[in-house]
């Protein structure tokens, strides 16, 4: 598998100072669904703009199939794009919005009429190539950006939240339809998004981003299970985060109180995150326990119940599927390998 | 590309803005020639303002304007309430009619007005001048003022109405604690561009003022008519000067007020 | 709220007394003689004054078209500049048309006279004197002049709608710059350019004022022969509303034509 799109030490700036993006590297593999994930403002549209071609960096090297194109103007690249609000041409219906790429190209007509049938098909929009597309419903329209990107044969996909706008159902058919459509045209797709949980679905690698700056770059389940950071922990599904401190290797010390666990290689004392999953805290007897609370509050969440333990020093959430009586005391406990040890973040 | 375009929006501004410079810097010519600048004078501003005829048509003008304005805001506010209320055909044909002075040539409307008053004139025995022009500028304002209101009728929640009657107004009350607030923006901006069209209207006055009433325009191109005169130059300059001021602090007001609902909106 | 209906009875009264009325006073005059009887003779005699028409209409229609060439480009600058600047620029374009337009054109007939201006500038480089004014030339670059605000504005309102992300699109699309502006700006500011085209051609093709004090007496207008009929030397109101009533046929049927330019759902401003 090698590099299709490469971005080296790209900065973005705008006239005010402002860094956008600092000092982004990244490389994306032919084939591969690589999703960017972040808070907004975190810069993941800005870099996939660049990979577009409609903003152009300050600093830094976009490389397409080892090609330098900086400064290949967007109709010239072979990448298309699934806008934020689709942006589809009001004054031309379904049928020419999808055709318009191929028409831009001036194939014959034959060609043209065959290879939109066969995407109409595929996005299921059959009987619908009179429609004006003001009168589509939003997941319809979404398809018609799909199927208008897609008709280009283009070697890269960039998607810009492209199911923000529809509701919960229908996003989740479309994220099992869109993932269906990578791997059968083999094409490599580059997904923009701020839902961590669409982002471990879909994807093949999800990079992390935050303030213009690349935090993670894994699959779905490092991501998840390892975190890097605190903010990563944090962002990736629900956590506890408190400051902890490391004594020596594998030894964590945390609302004073000591733990075994696996990680190795900080200074002495070095002061550190801890963060543990809800889902990996157990609940054990108060009289045995190391660490105690009291139940602040138990939600049911459907596979689990939801409860806030009021300890010492911290609320911790957990996940279970036995309820705790509201006011009990509880114990707490954590396996050594479910305590994650992440470096402080370097402010700024 | 850009600095083609930049080259281009300068030229055209240039366009539109030399004549009006020349204009102003002959102003202060001191002799009467349009094309040589001989010496510094303020001898036109001060033959303008003795000027009784064009003092006289200012005057007129903005008795006009603002009668004119008032009434038709009063009518059209009303005549938009009730076009709103009315059924899909009868509105049509409403705003059709309406929309007739804004769409035909100026010159038919005031053609149109002028026989209308020639024919009563005959038989009812009154002259042109303040009446006629009065009513013919009630009548090509009416319609922006109109055309204002509707646009915020279709902007505002359907059910207010019932829902202020429904917490114990009256029709009347419910009428003026909520719909007329709702209107408000659309009744003045309709109240100022009537004013602005009855000061600036040339056409429609000419043809319904007789020689009794003058509007500034008429004035104006009785003036342009006869010999050169810088006073025109001068009322150019002053005219152009109060727009500028106007439109400068109309800008600035707006921008503060766009400012403060986006600082209030980051609060929200 | 349909009690309402009533508040609109004043305005109703007054639309038909002072809008309706004379319109149909003016169809009347078209074909009555002078003592009421019912004739023809009024419209056909319109047809003597063919040339008056033709050279209207020609010369209306030039000053739309370079008003249409002049403008887009402005407005489609401006929709593109950054959203606080564009309030800012929109003024300083619109500023002009705030000036009564009898004063806009009598600038001009400053500066194209036979000793006005630009003669006297041509003067000093050897050139001229040029005839200038009294020229159908003279008469569109006034049209041209007071008209193209109403030209720019249309264009603008309907182009700063335009979402950056369609034209994106489209070059995401491959699409070159020009490629856009062919397939998806002009099309897509289609109604801008309808209604810009009435707006200017509608007072181009009526005026009288731009013929008299730009175009001296060789360059009778429509609004000229009417305005003559009414306050003229030549007064004949019957004669006079026959014409305004030609010109208004004249005036629907090209607005006709440019409603079929423009698609159903986007409606003319």
């Amino acid at each position: 598998m090698d590099n299709i799109v490469s971005l080296k030490n790209i900065v973005v700036e705008f006239e005010d100072g402002d860094q956008i993006l600092k000092n982004i590297s990244l490389d994306i593999k032919d084939k591969e669904f690589v999703t960017f994930l972040g808070p907004s403002g975190c810069g993941k549209t800005t870099t996939l703009r660049i990979i577009a071609g409609f903003l152009e960096p300050t600093s830094g090297d976009v490389l397409f199939e080892g090609q330098r194109i900086n400064d290949v103007p967007p109709h010239k690249r072979n990448v298309n794009t699934v806008f934020q609000r689709y942006a589809l041409f009001p004054h031309l219906n379904v049928y020419e919005n999808i055709a318009f790429g191929l028409r831009v190209k001036k194939l014959p007509e034959k060609e043209i009429l065959h290879r939109v049938g066969e995407m109409l098909e595929m996005v299921n929009l059959k009987g619908f190539e009179k429609r004006t597309v003001n009168r589509l419903s939003g997941g319809q329209q979404q398809r018609v950006a799909i199927a208008r990107a897609l008709v280009n044969h283009p070697k890269v996909l960039l998607l810009d939240e492209p199911l923000g706008a529809l509701d919960l159902k229908l996003r989740k058919e479309m994220q099992v339809e869109l993932r269906k459509i990578q791997q059968a045209l083999e094409l490599t797709f580059v997904y923009v998004t701020h839902d961590q949980e669409e982002a471990l679905t879909m994807s093949d690698t999800v990079v992390v981003m935050n303030n213009g700056v690349i935090q993670q770059i894994g699959s779905p389940i490092d991501i998840y299970n390892e975190p890097v950071n605190a903010f990563v922990a944090d962002f990736i599904g629900e956590s506890n985060i408190v400051n902890g401190c490391m004594p020596r290797d594998c030894l964590v010390e945390f609302t004073g109180r000591q733990f075994e666990c696996v990680d190795k290689g900080f200074d002495p004392d070095e002061t550190v995150d801890v963060v543990i999953r809800p889902e990996d805290v157990k609940i054990i007897p108060a009289e045995n326990a190391k660490l105690t609370g009291i139940v602040e509050s138990v939600v049911f969440k459907g596979v689990h119940y939801e409860m806030v333990v009021d300890g010492v020093d911290h609320k911790w959430i957990i996940h279970s599927t036995k309820a705790e009586p509201v006011g009990a005391m509880i114990g707490m406990t954590f396996d050594p390998y479910d305590i994650h040890i992440m470096k402080k973040v370097q402010e700024g | 590309m850009k600095r083609l375009g930049k080259i281009y929006f300068a030229l055209i501004l240039m366009f539109l803005y030399v004549p009006i410079f020349v204009l102003i810097v002959f102003s202060f010519n001191e002799t009467k020639s349009r094309s040589v600048f001989s010496g510094f004078t303020l001898e036109w501003y001060a033959k303008l303002f003795q000027n009784r005829i064009i003092i006289h048509s200012l005057v007129n003008t903005i008795i006009i304007a603002t009668l004119a304005s008032i009434i038709s805001t009063v009518l059209g506010t009303l005549a938009a309430i009730g076009i709103n209320s009315m059924r899909k055909v009868p509105k049509a044909a409403v705003m059709n009619i309406t929309n007739m002075p804004i769409i035909n040539p100026e010159i038919v409307t005031g053609v149109s007005l002028m026989l209308l008053f020639v024919f009563f004139a005959a038989r009812m025995n009154f002259e042109f001048g303040f009446v006629t022009l009065l009513i013919a500028h009630i009548t090509f304002d009416v319609p922006y003022v109109i055309l204002n209101i509707m646009p915020k009728f279709k902007q505002m929640d359907p059910n207010l109405f019932e829902a202020a009657q429904d917490l114990g107004c009256s029709p009347m009350q419910a009428f003026r604690k909520v719909i007329l607030p709702e209107i408000m923006p659309g009744v003045i901006s309709g109240f100022l561009m009537a004013f602005t069209y009855s000061l600036d209207d040339f056409v429609i006055s000419y043809f319904t003022s007789g020689s009794t009433s003058q509007t500034l325009p008429i004035t104006i191109y009785s003036m342009t008519r006869r010999k050169i005169s810088p006073e025109i130059n001068a009322l150019s300059t002053i005219i152009f000067i109060v727009v500028l001021v106007i439109l400068v602090v109309k800008n600035f007001v707006e921008n503060r007020a766009a400012k403060n609902n986006s600082f209030k909106g980051e609060r929200a | 709220m349909k009690k309402l209906k009533v508040f609109s009875a004043p305005y109703l009264v007054w639309m038909i007394v002072f809008i309706v009325v004379p319109l149909l006073m003016v169809a009347y005059y078209a074909f009555t003689t002078d003592s009421g009887a019912f004739t023809i003779k009024n419209i056909s005699n319109v047809g003597q004054y063919a040339n008056i028409f033709v050279r209207s209409i020609w010369l209306a229609l030039v000053a739309t078209v370079i008003c249409l060439v002049l403008a887009y480009p402005v407005a489609y600058l401006l929709s593109r500049m950054e959203k606080h600047k564009q309030g800012t620029m929109l003024l300083i374009v619109m500023l002009p048309m705030w000036m009564n337009f009898l004063l806009r054109t009598y600038a001009w007939m400053t500066l194209l006279g036979n000793n006005g201006v630009i003669n006297h500038i041509l003067g000093f480089v050897g050139l001229g004197p040029y005839k200038l004014i009294n020229t159908s030339g003279a008469v569109v670059l006034g049209m041209v002049y007071n008209y193209l605000p109403f030209m720019i504005l249309p264009l603008y309102s309907v182009m700063e709608k335009i979402d950056k992300s369609v034209i994106e699109a489209a070059s995401d699309l491959g699409c070159s710059s020009g490629g856009v502006m062919l397939r998806v700006i002009v099309p897509l500011s289609l109604p801008g350019i309808t209604s810009g085209i009435t707006m200017v051609f509608v007072p181009a093709i009526s005026t009288f004022i731009i013929s008299r004090m730009l175009g001296g007496g060789s360059n009778l207008l429509i609004g000229d022969l009417i305005e003559m009929q009414f306050l003229g030397n030549a007064y004949n109101p019957q004669l006079g509303a026959a014409i305004s009533l030609v010109l208004m046929v004249i005036i629907l049927v090209i607005m006709t034509v440019m409603n079929q330019f423009s698609p159903d759902d986007q409606v003319l401003i």
